[in-house]
């Protein structure tokens, strides 16, 4: 992890709007994202980050037809 | 480096889908309309034309794009987009108009009306969302509909026999003069979904350097209708679209196009009252000479059973206000309740064009039977007037706020020796209050219903019997 040469991102879900589709699981080219186990409010099992490996190339964002379903942003110390 | 986030074009809650998610769309999971929304979204954002965008969304499952994109939105009836917004273009040509398109609406019900606005080299962005199937209506097949596939309309598969090929829309467009650009894309993969909102983007800048017509067609998986998983339905778009639908630019021949003559300047009031005729929004129609209790412009629904003659009642005031140089429609209702035995229709008369004909909220309402007053009493406008056959119907309009002129019209065209003419006696009351057209012009009208010499007399003493009535009962109450 510390010798990562990518500047490390984080990529957000918000989960209640997730719908399951998992098209952004099916194409995140470095498969750091996985289908939850766990149903979300509306019954959908949401997409997750693995937690690590997201090299903020933005797919999965532009595969979720969601609007609002996911953000992709250069991760800070701060955040979690 | 970059960050990705909901473009400021589509909104981050949905308050016009109201409902219990109101944060979350209404396609189903997975749905291209979502995705290409969102790439939209994003190039309008990039362009800096989201303040000047109107957006047409069609009749499809993208019927309410307007709950998602922070613009413009005119709604078009099924298939009419590109008419829609080349009206748009043309009265306001610096707007980004952008023709939101599903297969159906596009290549079936619209496609003369697609075909004429390419041919003439409108000035517009077409998005073609080609998902091979009726989304909304649940799965009916389209003219994109791959051979052999199964839709709830083709239960064993599209045959070339019964239903010809899919249509290539992109290709039957391109060669025509006055496209532009003509590209098909898809979203099965990262790359091609950059490519394609690389096309949208360039469909917009011509748009903006005045470079005509673009056409970007998307190949846009629609796992419901397919009966598919999401991640399915994009190996269905590679295995059963792309032979069909090759991916590609078929033109790309940006060419400045002269600008339409813009039309000519206009009242917005002018037109409300055009549109709204009929409608409480002109309830301060000013008042026709001499001053009468009815105003233009008069929204009109004469109703009755069938056989009192009804639809000629209303056909004559039409030609009476045409007489007096004033814009008419008449429209009769061809509705279940011709079948019921009862017929209506609505006429305008109107000091300006009409541009509805239909009267969702009458002025003058002219009840020649019961079921009739009981129907249309509740549609009027505040003000308006009731004019009834007190012969047939023994209480009035019970509205405090309507003008109720009792007309015993059957009963004075039966002591004329037919009570045929009752409709005649409600011309003859509904002249008198408009106080047009004027007498010269009367007999002509009546002679317009019939020459016979009888039938002609007969109608004559109607009209004056309709128009002494109409005095008489009007006079006390003013
Ligand atoms: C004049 C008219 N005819 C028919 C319909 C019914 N109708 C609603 S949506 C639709 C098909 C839309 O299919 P498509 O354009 O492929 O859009 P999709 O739903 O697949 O996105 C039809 C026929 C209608 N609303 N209006
Ligand atoms: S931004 Fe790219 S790498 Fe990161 S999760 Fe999304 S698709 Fe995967
Ligand atoms: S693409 Fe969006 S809706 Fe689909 S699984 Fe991923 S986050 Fe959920
Ligand atoms: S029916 Fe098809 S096109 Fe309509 S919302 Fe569902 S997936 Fe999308």
């Amino acid at each position: 992890m510390s010798n990562s040469h990518h500047r490390r991102f984080n990529v957000e879900f918000h989960e209640d709007l997730c719908k399951g589709c998992g098209l952004c699981v099916h194409m995140c080219p470095h498969h750091v994202l996985v289908q939850s186990e766990r149903l979300n409010r509306r019954g959908f099992h949401p997409a997750e980050y693995v937690g690590e490996g997201c090299t903020g190339c933005g797919i999965c964002f532009h595969t979720c037809p969601e609007p609002s379903g996911i953000d992709v942003e250069p991760h800070s110390p701060t955040s979690a | 480096m970059k960050e990705f986030h909901r473009p400021e074009a589509l909104y981050s809650t949905f308050p016009r889908k109201g409902g219990a998610d109101p944060e979350a769309t209404h396609y189903c999971p997975g749905c291209g309309h979502g995705i290409i929304h969102k790439l939209l979204g994003e190039v309008i954002d990039e362009l800096g034309v989201g303040e000047r965008t109107v957006l047409i969304s069609p009749v499809g499952c993208s019927v309410f794009a307007y709950y998602y994109f922070n613009a413009g939105n005119i709604q078009a009836a099924h298939g009419r987009a590109p008419a829609v917004a080349t009206g748009v273009k043309r009265a306001r040509p610096d707007s980004i108009v952008i023709s939101y398109q599903g297969d159906g609406d596009l290549a079936a019900i619209g496609g003369n009306n697609i075909l004429q606005a390419a041919n003439r080299g409108e000035n517009m962005t077409v998005v073609f969302v080609n998902n091979a199937i009726y989304g909304m209506t649940g799965g009916q097949l389209a003219p994109t509909s791959p051979l052999g596939m199964k839709t709830t309309t083709t239960p064993e598969g599209r045959e070339f026999e019964e239903y010809g090929s899919p249509m290539r829309v992109a290709e039957l467009l391109a060669p025509l003069d006055g496209v532009s650009l003509s590209s098909r894309h898809a979203l099965i993969n990262a790359g091609e979904i950059i490519k394609t909102k690389k096309a949208l983007k360039k469909a917009i800048k011509y748009q903006m350097e005045g470079k005509g017509f673009s056409l970007v067609e998307i190949l846009s998986q629609c796992p419901t209708g397919w009966k598919v998983d999401p991640v399915e339905s994009l190996h269905w778009v590679e295995e059963h679209m792309l032979k069909v639908f090759p991916l590609g630019t078929y033109k790309d021949e940006p060419r400045q196009r002269p600008t339409p003559p813009h039309p000519a300047d206009y009242e917005p009031a002018l037109i409300d009252r055009v549109i709204h005729a009929g409608t409480s929004a002109n309830g301060r129609g000013k008042a026709h000479e001499p001053v009468r209790p009815v105003t233009l412009p008069l929204g009109i629904r004469a109703a009755g059973f069938g056989g009192q003659g009804i639809l000629l009642l209303g056909e004559m005031l039409a030609k009476a206000g045409l007489a007096e140089g004033l814009s008419v429609t008449w429209l009769p209702s061809y509705g279940p309740e011709m079948r019921g035995g009862t017929a209506n229709c609505s006429v305008v008369i109107s000091d300006t064009p009409v541009g509805n004909p239909i009267v969702d909220q009458p002025n003058l309402l002219l009840a020649l039977n019961r079921p009739s007053l009981e129907r249309f009493e509740p549609m009027m406008q505040p003000g308006g007037v009731v004019i009834y056959d007190s012969s047939l119907i023994d209480v009035g309009p019970t509205r405090s706020d309507l003008t109720a002129i009792a007309i015993p019209a059957t009963k004075i065209a039966d002591e004329l020796g037919t009570a045929k003419v009752a409709n005649v006696v409600m011309l003859g009351a509904c002249m008198e209050l408009l106080a047009f057209p004027s007498q010269s012009e009367r007999d002509p009208l009546l002679q317009s219903i019939s020459r016979d010499e009888k039938m002609l007399e007969a109608n004559r003493l109607a009209l004056k019997g309709g128009m002494e009535a109409a005095r008489a009962a009007a006079a006390p109450a003013r």
